[in-house]
């Protein structure tokens, strides 16, 4: 039972995640492309490349690893059977999140944020409610281009957060921060078929160490 | 060396708080059981048979073990089956290991969500038909079944079928998107879906019932009818090949109806068809006064004409409000009122 949870711990990369992406699909899927260098946050610009004709570019490099030091987190937390609520606030891929959560088996919400969600859940929905135990952030803005809600009180309540970063974003409050282009569908897309491919890929490799202890 | 106190803030159960005990499916299954159980110790208490003990005879059976004198019949001993004694309310939404088992459950109004996410779903889907269609160019129309007698669900119908509370916001989000659906070329592919959250309305076409001619033994023919106005009953007989006699009560119409506002109102029906001189009228009227009754009686002349016109004149007729009942009726007089509206008179000091 301890082995099951402490071995993979031991491990930098136990799910191997390096070969679900590389350069060149980032590259293709236009995740380096950030916002004008108007919208861009202050402490976003440690992961800029540089600037295009007033487009910031952000730097694949660093972007490789923060994902898969994210994808790394995630396949450990869906390995240990963890909550895993996908969050976006953006309205374009709201179908697209929900549909990926559902084939994963795990939660979704693209949806207007109740203020008491998870600060004030147990009266929310009733006592003994489990919470997310990670949050994973598609776009971390608001309809109103702010920092969604749901950073602060991830915070607040000690539940790590993953999350796409884009130019105009505040990196701070999140735990695992991808800097990443997060409007356009290609993108998306691309973040959509990882999360789930490595959470498949956790939860097998969970069966079958489970089965494999069972039997020895 | 000094001990660092750390509390752990324990989320106390506050029970109270808690709002209405949510039942468990597996807790329903065990009182459906012991109902069945029940039902059969009761039959074979009464002396009945087991299998055939219906509602009613529980009923009775427990009136008559358990006699009760509580005036509110809601609190007298009663057996029923679990489904009508235990409201249908949300049973707990997660498993034993904690995860809830709709994948919506943390946004608070999973049932309404997870409808607007399949509803957009058939939206794409539909969308994605027709670009295939077009890509292929073939025609984008279909016929669309324009009936107007469907109706999209109310908002609290839809409350009762998601079981869960809605706002309007929410409600005229989703009915948009169903329209939006219907609205595109090739909507009518998910008919079936979309009839889930349609009603139809019974169509109320009043159709004008014209009665057929009667005639008379000196093979004149002839018509009936009666009509209302204010307190005033009128019953009339219209007979066809006349003069334009009218006898009101035994009394021939210039002694009965004096003044010619009156006079007129008999005419109108006749003067609107150009039949002034066709016909004879015999009436017979009650109650009301002088401008009622010659109200009723128009009313119910006109009726009566509609079995001696055509479908086309009856409708110029209706249009013309000859054949409408006048629903105006004596306002009452209110307590702090002279009358029904007059106030009395205001006074200064």
């Amino acid at each position: 039972e301890d082995r099951l949870i402490s071995e993979p711990l031991g491990h930098p990369d136990y799910f191997n995640v390096k070969e679900l992406f590389s350069l060149k699909d980032l590259f293709d899927a236009r995740v380096h492309l950030g916002h004008k260098k108007g919208c861009r946050h202050r402490f976003m610009e440690p992961y800029i490349f540089g600037c295009r004709l007033g487009q910031d570019i952000i730097d694949l490099e660093q972007t490789m690893q923060h994902l898969q030091l994210a994808l790394n987190f995630t396949a450990h937390v869906a390995y240990r059977k963890g909550i895993i609520l996908f969050v976006s606030r953006n309205r374009q891929f709201c179908h697209l999140i929900e549909s990926t959560a559902r084939a994963c088996g795990e939660y979704a919400h693209t949806r207007y944020w109740q203020g008491g969600l998870l600060t004030n859940a147990h009266v929310q929905f009733g006592p003994g409610v489990r919470l997310p135990d990670l949050l994973v952030f598609l776009s971390s803005l608001n309809n109103v281009f702010e920092p969604h809600v749901a950073i602060r009180d991830a915070a607040k309540m000690n539940i790590p957060t993953v999350g796409v970063v884009d130019t105009n974003c505040n990196p701070c409050l999140i735990s695992y921060p991808v800097p990443g282009n997060d409007d356009s569908p290609a993108a998306m897309e691309l973040y959509c078929k990882l999360f789930r491919m490595t959470i498949i890929r956790a939860k097998d490799k969970r069966r079958q160490r489970e089965v494999f202890e069972e039997l020895q | 060396l000094r001990l660092i106190y750390t509390t752990t803030v324990v989320q106390r159960r506050n029970v109270a708080a808690a709002g209405p005990e949510k039942y468990t499916e597996a807790f329903i299954k065990k009182q459906i059981e012991e109902f069945n159980l029940g039902k059969r110790h009761l039959a074979n208490m009464m002396g009945e048979d087991p299998e055939t003990f219906t509602q009613e005879d529980i009923d009775k059976a427990i009136a008559y073990l358990f006699p009760s004198g509580l005036f509110d019949e809601r609190a007298r001993p009663m057996m029923k089956h679990p489904t009508e004694i235990f409201p249908e309310k949300r049973q707990i939404q997660w498993g034993e290991d904690g995860r809830p088992f709709h994948f919506l459950f943390y946004t608070g109004k999973q049932s309404y969500y997870s409808l607007m996410h399949e509803t957009y779903g058939m939206l794409l889907n539909v969308q994605e038909y027709q670009d295939q269609m077009s890509a292929q160019d073939l025609p984008p129309e279909k016929e669309k079944k324009n009936l107007p007698g469907s109706r999209w669900l109310t908002k609290m119908e839809l409350e009762e079928m998601l079981l869960e509370k809605l706002s309007d916001h929410d409600y005229s989000r989703f009915i948009q998107l169903l329209q939006k659906m219907v609205a595109l070329p090739y909507g009518s592919n998910e008919e079936k879906y979309m009839q889930k959250f349609s009603k139809e309305i019974a169509t109320q076409l009043q159709k004008v019932v014209i009665d057929p001619l009667q005639y008379d033994e000196r093979g004149v023919a002839f018509s009936t009818a009666e009509g209302q106005r204010k307190t005033a009953r009128a019953t009339v007989v219209v007979y066809d090949n006349g003069s334009g006699k009218i006898t009101v009560n035994g009394v021939d119409a210039l002694h009965y109806f004096p003044v010619l506002q009156d006079r007129e109102q008999l005419m109108f029906p006749f003067q609107f068809l150009d039949r002034i001189e066709k016909h004879d009228m015999i009436c017979t009227v009650s109650g009301g006064g002088r401008s009622s009754q010659a109200g009723a009686i128009r009313l119910a002349s006109a009726k009566a004409l509609k079995s001696f016109v055509t479908e086309k004149e009856v409708e110029f007729m209706r249009q013309a409000g000859l054949l409408t009942v006048d629903p105006r009726l004596r306002e009452r007089k209110k307590p702090g009122q002279e009358g029904a509206r007059r106030k009395f008179t205001w006074k200064k000091r």
